[in-house]
């Protein structure tokens, strides 16, 4: 059953509520079958959806500030659905969802090019350079309802998808075509125990999350409100994921500027 | 690849990404027909070795 | 010991010498095999490719080897289309060379992919609006042309040739030969271009990125010109460097100054062409995405503004004067010079447009990162050099590869009357279809 009006699935991290201390990753490791390694010291090769980046103003003490923010797929729109990765996939493996705003990836599809992680520019694709090995007995505390990856492809953030379409199942099951706001949630929006991770509809006016950042729908998403921003915005990549800040600093980190130009 | 693959789409894209496609592999596989037909034909007739 | 195989009319060194040099080349080949089950078997993390490099070394080869391959498509096009004739003296080396830098691609990228046997996903779930897509297709499409393009010269050994349906295939596929030329230059131009494509469209990455018309970014039009231009020069290059192993003249120099003429102009122009287009990406395009020139260039042990000099200036513009100057093709240092210039360039060129891409940070709070490959990647990279020059040394001793070899190297009669001797102890059949004259070393297409 399909839903009655396009959605724009978004999230809203709140940089100054976030404390960096990795519940969202934890959530989005064992929410999604995420695999890891005995020694995952190396964070160019583990696997991880959502990372948390520690950024600081490079003050010395005591002007020093510390802002950590985490980095979830951006589920890109592009222009008219022209995301950078999606559109550069060979076999058709990854998707711009018209209905969600999600960009899902198939990795029963994926042969492992790899040519969605040199065109994205968040370093959100992940490739899976082993086969997941799980501690004995962890096997049985997987989720069945996220299929495990195999060695050789590519993963990434879904928006935990997998959710969404049980949440769909349900609706339909008791005569629904729309869901409502919380029915819906991602792992690491529940699991943020700051409560800095908001997700929901940017098409909806109703939803928290177009109320706090107002996105300008007619010029590409960009948020109306001021203390709102999306990385590296000026790429025209179009993300759904939304930063909120009111510290200068973090806000000239959001995507590159000349020398003469003013943020 | 194939129009009853589930990605086809009859967009102009498709039509002339496969059409170049298509046009090259016939060219190719035509013109080896052809010259397997004729050089078995011209065997037939006694051609070849080192007659010419 | 093979004599009965070798060519009429040229002489070849003792097969003891023959065979000791396959098996020191084929060690290395050998060793690029082991590294190549590795990967196969245990999979991608032999490599030191990780998340910022989805792309590395293996991708760079890909690129390069099908740029400086580019020579067959192109002395193809002139030779088939244009009517340059001469060419024809050096076409046969072109199309071998060819076949060789494609089937290496073909087999590089089979061990790029995370599931090499999931690689003909490609063609059954295409995605038509991917440059690799237009490169897998083109390429493999064109790697056939070449295969259509070698089959004759095979078919001209000695003895394959005295099977008359062999004879008749053979001369008829150098009769319609202009159609499968003009097919490779027309899909040789979709894949350069394509392999172009490929960074030039990823509008996440400022280095990469570049604007261009219609679907096509600047790069597509780039590559394909640089491959036209370079990879002649790398056809030069390989024939100067099988000349001084054979110790003898292979093509006259009429053949090679010809060529080296119409490469020196290619290469003049796409370096023009490739001047611009960095004009403009780093006026106009990079800035509009928050970038100056410079930002590309500093702040990391690598990647300097030397670069960008050595590609452009010093392996661009350099042996592009050198080469449109009549002295300068005629000087054989000069000639040596430019076309080894030509090839690192546009090898370099490759390079940038992989691995610098991918090097250069895009997000303000991460740093440069750096990559060395790993010694499977190494060896890897390695087997198809071992593999084409095993290739060489076999087509060079069995197959009239160089038409003006035997003009250019007359050999002793007594010779001849040794092959005619031993001839005459082979087996009865052979004997039979050797009762015609036997074929001297004849252009291919004659």
């Amino acid at each position: 059953m399909k839903q009655e009006k396009a959605k724009k699935y978004g999230m809203v991290i709140d940089l100054d509520k976030c404390t960096g201390c990795g519940s969202c990753m934890v959530a989005c490791m064992a929410e999604n079958n995420v695999p890891f390694r005995e020694d995952e010291s190396d964070k160019l090769l583990s696997i991880a959806w959502m990372r948390v980046y520690k950024l600081t103003n490079g003050k010395p003490f005591p002007d020093t500030d510390i802002c950590y923010l985490p980095r979830p797929c951006m589920h890109c729109e592009g222009h008219h659905g022209h995301s950078p990765c999606v559109s550069v996939c060979p076999a058709t493996a990854t998707d711009y969802s018209e209905e969600t705003g999600i960009v899902s990836q198939i990795y029963t599809r994926c042969f492992g090019c790899r040519y969605c992680m040199a065109a994205c520019p968040y370093h959100v694709r992940l490739f899976n350079w082993w086969d997941p090995v799980w501690p004995d007995g962890m096997e049985k505390s997987l989720s069945p309802n996220v299929s495990v990856r195999m060695r050789g492809v590519v993963e990434k953030c879904s928006f935990c998808f997998h959710r969404y379409q049980l949440t769909m199942d349900k609706a339909h099951m008791e005569g629904r075509r729309e869901l409502e706001e919380d029915e819906y949630q991602t792992a690491c929006t529940q699991a943020c125990p700051a409560g800095a991770i908001t997700f929901g509809d940017l098409n909806n006016p109703k939803h928290t999350v177009y109320r706090m950042v107002k996105p300008d729908h007619k010029q590409g998403g960009k948020p109306k409100n001021p203390k709102a921003f999306r990385l590296l915005e000026r790429l025209g990549t179009n993300p759904k994921v939304y930063y909120l800040t009111s510290r200068e600093w973090v806000r000239s980190m959001d995507d590159n500027y000349l020398k003469n130009e003013s943020k | 690849m194939f129009p009853f693959s589930f990605e086809w789409v009859w967009d102009m894209d498709h039509i002339v990404f496969h059409g170049g496609l298509w046009y090259a592999l016939n060219i190719m596989g035509l013109g080896m027909t052809y010259c397997i037909i004729k050089a078995a034909w011209d065997t037939y007739k006694g051609k070849g070795g080192h007659n010419h | 010991m093979d004599s009965a195989l070798i060519p009429r009319g040229v002489k070849r060194c003792p097969t003891w010498q023959f065979i000791l040099g396959i098996v020191i080349v084929g060690a290395v080949l050998l060793w690029g095999v082991f590294a190549m089950l590795l990967c196969w078997i245990k999979g991608l993390n032999q490599t030191n490719m990780n998340t910022a490099y989805g792309f590395a070394i293996w991708i760079w080869a890909d690129l390069a080897v099908i740029a400086v391959g580019g020579g067959a498509f192109f002395t193809g096009f002139l030779r088939y289309i244009v009517g340059k004739d001469e060419l024809k003296n050096i076409i046969n080396f072109a199309v071998l060379i060819g076949f060789i830098c494609y089937s290496s691609a073909l087999l590089i990228l089979a061990i790029d992919i995370g599931q090499p046997l999931r690689g003909w996903f490609i063609f059954w779930h295409a995605n038509v609006h991917s440059m690799l897509t237009e490169v897998a297709f083109c390429l493999s499409c064109y790697f056939g042309v070449l295969c259509i393009e070698y089959l004759p010269l095979i078919l001209e050994n000695r003895q394959i040739d005295k099977v008359p349906f062999f004879h008749n295939l053979s001369h008829n596929m150098h009769e319609i030969m202009a159609v499968f030329a003009a097919t490779g230059a027309f899909l040789s131009f979709f894949h350069q271009g394509s392999l172009g494509g490929v960074a030039g469209v990823l509008f996440g990455r400022p280095f990469g990125f570049r604007e261009g018309v219609l679907i096509w970014p600047w790069t597509f039009f780039l590559f394909t010109w640089s491959a036209a231009a370079c990879g002649p020069c790398f056809t030069i290059l390989i024939t100067k460097i099988t000349e001084a192993i054979a110790r003898k003249k292979l093509v006259k120099d009429n053949v090679i100054e010809l060529l080296a003429k119409i490469s020196g102009w290619m290469l003049l122009t796409y370096s023009v062409a490739k001047i611009a287009d960095t004009w403009y990406w780093a006026t106009v395009t990079a800035p509009s995405k928050g970038f100056t020139l410079m930002d590309f260039y500093s702040n990391n042990p690598l990647y300097g503004i030397w670069i960008l000099i050595l590609e452009v200036g010093i392996c661009g513009v350099l042996p592009a004067l050198i080469l449109i100057t009549d002295k300068g093709r005629k000087t054989s240092f000069a000639l040596w010079a430019a076309v080894i210039l030509a090839v690192i360039g546009v090898c370099l060129n490759r390079w940038v447009m992989v691995l610098q891409i991918l090097a250069v940070p895009v997000m303000p709070f991460i740093s440069w990162h750096m990559y060395f490959p790993s010694w499977q990647e190494i060896a890897t990279t390695i087997l198809p050099v071992a593999y084409g020059i095993i290739l060489i040394m076999i087509s060079y001793r069995y197959l009239p590869i160089f038409p003006q070899e035997a003009e250019l190297n007359p050999i002793e009669p007594p010779t001849y009357a040794e092959e005619d001797k031993q001839e005459q102890e082979e087996p009865v059949e052979t004997q039979e279809a050797s009762n015609a004259p036997e074929p001297e070393m004849q252009p291919a297409e004659a």
